[in-house]
């Protein structure tokens, strides 16, 4: 290695050093980052403070109640006497579900057509969507049991038998459907992006700031030789940093490894390549270390709302979609789920391999373009 | 290589930008060896001279060779042999004094076996010993400026450049590090130090003036002095500066009149011009002056004098502002 490129290296780590601040960032925010998309974001919810307007007082209508408070979707917990109660219970946000079972309830299911309303508070559409799917569930999973009942009556012979049908749905890869499992994994991806932006464009631009960037161009150095000096620190934090994440997703968060390892460290690297590109991109343009900063905020927010990080990719507006495609952590998120979660292997990952490495080595070069302008 | 008579020559060095010309036709010599003041007011071609000089920016037009090296063709081959340190003094403050040396050491590629001896010298050098490990940051305004000399220094250059190197520093290391490159000098290292004070250019084997990219004098401070200038300077107390000063610059033996505190400064038009001219003049307006003698001239005095009458007061102004409130914000730098 020459003298020139192992100064630069040399100095970055020391730098890394004595910056203890910054290294103890480094290693912290992963896990924080973990523990709080890991922990706080549900997108399941459950528990939902229901009330009941029970009019019916049936043996129908009680189990009914109880299937619902049985899938611990619903708590039950306000019995109500009238519309109106019920109204102010949801409008005060004390309720989320609201259900009104009719008079005739019991009657009604008898001659099997029975109406039971359910009052959503769908002004957050998570709660809202959670609620409709369990409730709309246990509706038809009543309804078949009815059915059941009906024609076992009428056909004698056929006692004890199965539902005629039966829907078994198997969650594979995620079978208690814990969204954990889910944003974790996806996690490691947008810390990578992180932590490969920021430090790369905060590093060049520190020294501009302090005016030792002019002394550089003025030195020997080669461009390529500063920027790899810089590139190569980054990605032993980089690594650190997934590996440090990896463990914490394993052991606290009970996120099955499935696949190979050697593999994901390895298909990182495509999506770093973009990354880094990015980050010297925003160096060329910022003069300041604030500026760099809001402009890496820039790039965070879309690809973390728009590469299903969070959110399915298949829920979004066609727009959406599209611009989805649009961004690398799309791409690797796909891997880095496809390995830790399904254990799949190159052969199925190469489709999101390609766009990365397109996107990769076009920003990479653009990137590099322009910061060797800046330097002249 | 063999001893070149000039360490830096440039024929007709010129670099525009866009329509501006930054530097226009510029003829340098700068002598092996010699302490070189590059010296005019800001957005004049300083920077863009020097930047062009150590390889960083192409000349539009023109060339010259920096220690016997083409700075058209070989750029990059100048940038090893040469020394360069900003007024920024471009240190990382989070790193020791010797990790300092030792990773601008390593960027000029001093060579391993070398490297050991060659930072305890530079240590010794800007008197930093007992003070290697002490992280750069924390060192004061003199210690830090040495500092960044000895990193400039540290590769052994024959040729350093020094640009602004005493803004924004106390007086006494000031003094103390003109007397540091007085000594480099003297041992045979070239050096071209560009400054704002003019106090510091008296110091200097030769200086080159530049202004609106035009070199318009160079030379040693003696020979700009008594060949080109021969112009008596004379100070005056009188008691209404203002009219004073109205009355001089209209009389047709003086060429240039400007106030200095509560005096007024009067560069005379003839060499056979005395003190008591100008006494006299004032006395017959009905202003005695309560002190008239001759000073010696400054070297702003003599770059002064270059210029047309009309641009005289505004480069004085330049000048004066420059030494009042260096350092300058960085960016806003220009030239």
């Amino acid at each position: 290695m020459g003298s020139r490129l192992l100064g630069i290296i040399a100095k970055e780590f020391i730098h890394l050093r004595r910056d203890m601040f910054a290294l103890v960032l480094a290693l912290a925010v992963p896990v924080a980052m973990l523990f709080i998309f890991g922990w706080a974001i549900n997108t399941d919810v459950k528990h939902v403070p229901t009330a009941v307007f029970e009019q019916s007082g049936s043996a129908e209508a009680r189990s009914f109640l109880d299937a619902m408070t049985n899938t611990q979707y619903f708590d039950i917990l306000y019995w109500v006497s009238s519309h109106t109660e019920l109204a102010r219970l949801i409008d005060k946000g004390t309720a989320k579900v609201g259900v009104v079972i009719p008079p005739d309830f019991g009657r009604q299911l008898s001659r099997q057509a029975a109406d039971i309303q359910v009052i959503v508070d769908a002004s957050d559409p998570l709660v809202a969507t959670s609620a409709v799917n369990a409730a709309a569930a246990i509706g038809a999973q009543r309804s078949l049991q009815i059915i059941t009942r009906t024609v076992e009556g009428a056909s004698v012979g056929r006692q004890g038998e199965p539902p005629p049908l039966d829907v078994r749905v198997r969650a594979w890869y995620n079978p208690d459907l814990v969204s954990a499992i889910f944003i974790v994994p996806g996690l490691i991806g947008a810390l990578l992006m992180q932590t490969t932006i920021t430090a790369m464009a905060v590093s060049v631009v520190r020294e501009r700031e302090k005016g030792t960037l002019e002394a550089l161009i003025v030195s020997p150095i080669r461009r390529w030789e500063l920027l790899l000096g810089k590139i190569i620190p980054n990605l032993v934090v980089a690594y650190g940093q997934m590996t440090m994440a990896l463990l914490v997703a394993h052991y606290v968060f009970d996120v099955p490894i499935r696949g190979s390892l050697p593999l994901l460290y390895v298909l990182a690297m495509s999506f770093m390549l973009g990354t880094l590109g990015i980050g010297i991109f925003l160096s060329a343009v910022s003069r300041t270390v604030p500026q760099a900063m809001q402009l890496t905020f820039l790039t965070f927010l879309p690809s973390i709302y728009l590469s299903g990080l969070l959110f399915p990719i298949e829920g979004m507006p066609v727009v959406a979609q599209y611009l989805s495609a649009l961004i690398p952590l799309t791409y690797f998120l796909r891997i880095v789920r496809g390995i830790v979660l399904k254990g799949v292997g190159f052969s199925y990952l190469w489709p999101s391999l390609v766009p990365l490495l397109i996107f990769g080595a076009t920003i990479f070069t653009l990137a590099v373009l322009k910061f060797r302008k800046t330097l002249d | 290589m063999s001893a070149e008579t000039y360490a830096v020559e440039t024929r007709q060095l010129t670099r525009r930008f866009g329509k501006r010309v930054a530097v226009d036709h510029l003829d340098l010599h700068v002598r092996a060896g010699e302490l070189y003041g590059f010296l005019g007011p800001n957005g004049a071609g300083k920077s863009t001279t020097l930047r062009m000089l150590c390889g960083i920016l192409e000349p539009s037009e023109g060339g010259g060779t920096v220690l016997g090296i083409d700075l058209v063709a070989e750029p990059e081959r100048i940038k090893s042999v040469i020394g360069y340190m900003s007024q920024k003094f471009s240190l990382y403050d989070e790193l020791t004094v010797d990790e300092n040396l030792t990773f601008y050491a390593r960027v000029y590629e001093v060579p391993r076996a070398q490297r050991a001896a060659r930072l305890a010298q530079m240590v010794q050098l800007a008197d930093l010993s007992g003070r290697e490990s002490q992280i750069a940051g924390t060192l004061s305004g003199g210690y830090r400026q040495r500092l960044a000399l000895a990193c400039a220094l540290v590769h052994s250059p024959r040729l350093i450049f020094l640009d602004e190197p005493t803004a924004g520093v106390d007086p006494v290391s000031r003094r103390n590090f003109w007397g540091l490159i007085r000594r480099l000098a003297d041992q045979g290292t070239t050096i071209i130090v560009t400054t704002h004070y003019m106090d510091e250019a008296e110091l200097c084997d030769s200086l080159g003036f530049i202004y609106q990219g035009r070199l318009i004098a160079q030379g040693s401070p003696a020979t700009i002095k008594t060949e080109t200038f021969r112009r008596p300077v004379v100070e005056v107390e009188v008691d209404d500066l203002r009219r004073a000063s109205d009355l001089l610059a209209d009389w047709d033996a003086v060429e240039e009149v400007v106030r200095i505190g509560t005096r007024l400064r009067v560069v005379l038009g003839s060499e056979h011009a005395t003190a008591a001219d100008v006494g006299g003049f004032l006395s017959r307006a009905g202003l005695p002056p309560r002190w008239v003698h001759e000073v010696e001239p400054s070297v702003e005095d003599l770059f002064v004098s270059f210029v047309d009458k009309e641009r005289k007061a505004r480069l004085r102004e330049q000048l004066r502002a420059l030494e009042l409130n260096t350092p300058l914000p960085p960016g806003e730098r220009a030239g």
